[in-house]
């Protein structure tokens, strides 16, 4: 029989569909695991309201674990809760290297919430690590990300938005 | 009447009639960045359309799910404000109608955050930090257009003219918000006229445009009493779901 410990680190196994580098734990996307006699029960939470990945991600985490609960006799769901209200806050600092990495911006280290209030942060490009970027577009390629220009190497590249 | 019910799906349908609109604007983009912005705000409000209007279809204890509510209910059941299906026009038609609805959703979401309803404080909540960042986007059009060339701010001040009279049903108070207000979860529209119309004036001072004298507001859209230009979007909206029942992706 696992335990919730162990049913999370089975779920650190579980990608972000739209960014792999990060796990859905690192996200901040799982909330919780219950486990009882009959039933291991998941919540998630979504980065944006609309994400599309979210029932990928519900699919995702059916299908890797599902087979293990099934060994166990038990049923395995996945719920979507509201609240608390996913915050950028919840990335780890080294879910915020692996970002820089794999070429996104990270968002700040923020009780800063000077996104949402109209002053722009200052963003590293995650490629030459200049300061000199400009915002190109609020959105970007997803509902979680902003869109910038290193005005140093001259490359584009996603900033993972300060909620 | 099922006063939840009826104040969950206007909240749910402001949400849904937007985000649609702004999904029409797919591969329409004035370029490409705002092709992005104007479909991704749209997606932020089909998300929150969807939460809405699950929590209402489990209010009304009928079986309707968010699918249901939205594709199989006609025109006079929908409870979207008037100034949400006003017709997409230009650019500066959109972002205009976005930018008075965000200063409204802003307002609004701050409000609901102290619902002592714990599911429709969980989704405002949610949704302020959306609807932060969208009029975040919209303002600084109205600011940029307004602020821009002869032409963008001709056209910006036409628009803000052409929609002023729709926001009536916004701030329209009646049984169903009075009744939301004395039991404690939801907040009185008519309070938000305040927030709203600073924000609103702030912007269109800054952007240099005029605001349009106070006149008469349409209102109805809370009634199900809506303009021509729902059906259309009514039709495009529904008709898969309608003549496919059961299809599924």
């Amino acid at each position: 029989m696992r335990s919730p410990d162990d049913w999370l680190l089975l779920l650190e196994e579980v990608p972000d569909p739209e960014i792999p580098v990060l796990n859905v734990v690192e996200m901040g996307i799982v909330r919780g695991v219950k486990s009882t006699d009959s039933a291991v029960e998941v919540s998630i939470t979504p980065t944006y309201m609309g994400c599309p990945a979210m029932d990928a991600i519900a699919d995702d985490i059916r299908s890797q674990l599902g087979p293990m609960a099934e060994e166990e006799g038990k049923s395995l769901t996945v719920d979507l809760v509201y609240a608390p209200a996913w915050t950028t806050d919840w990335l780890t600092d080294s879910a915020k290297d692996k970002l820089e990495r794999y070429g996104i911006a990270p968002p700040g280290t923020t009780a800063d919430k000077r996104a949402l209030n109209g002053a722009d942060p200052v963003v590293r490009c995650p490629r030459c690590k200049g300061k000199q970027t400009s915002l190109v577009s609020l959105f970007g390629s997803t509902a979680c990300k902003a869109h910038y220009r290193c005005d140093d190497c001259a490359e584009p590249f996603d900033h993972f938005k300060c909620i | 009447m099922n006063a939840r019910f009826e104040y969950l799906l206007r909240l749910g349908d402001d949400a849904l009639i937007l985000g649609q609109q702004l999904g029409f604007w797919t591969g329409h983009g004035p370029v490409l960045e705002e092709d992005i912005a104007l479909t991704n705000i749209g997606l932020d409000q089909i998300g929150q359309a969807r939460a809405w209007l699950t929590l209402a279809g489990k209010t009304e204890e009928t079986g309707r799910d968010e699918d249901h509510l939205a594709f199989f209910r006609d025109q006079s059941e929908f409870r979207n404000a008037l100034l949400c299906e006003r017709p997409n026009g230009h650019f500066g038609d959109t972002i205009t109608r976005q930018f008075l609805f965000d200063a409204y959703a802003v307002a609004l979401h701050a409000g609901l955050s102290t619902s002592l309803d714990p599911e429709i404080a969980a989704i405002a909540r949610k949704s302020a930090k959306e609807s932060a960042y969208h009029l975040r986007h919209s303002r600084a059009w109205m600011v940029r257009l307004g602020d821009g060339t002869e032409e963008s701010r001709r056209k910006i001040q036409a628009s803000v003219n052409d929609l002023m009279p729709y926001v009536g049903d916004l701030f329209h108070s009646d049984d169903v918000t009075r009744e939301a207000v004395s039991a404690g979860w939801g907040t009185d529209p008519a309070s938000l006229r305040h927030p709203w119309e600073s924000t609103v004036a702030e912007a269109l001072a800054e952007a240099g445009l005029d605001r349009p004298g106070p006149g008469p507001e349409q209102t109805g859209g809370r009634e199900g009493k809506h303009t021509e230009q729902l059906s259309f979007l009514l039709a495009e909206m529904q008709v898969l779901p309608r003549t496919y029942p059961d299809a599924s992706w």
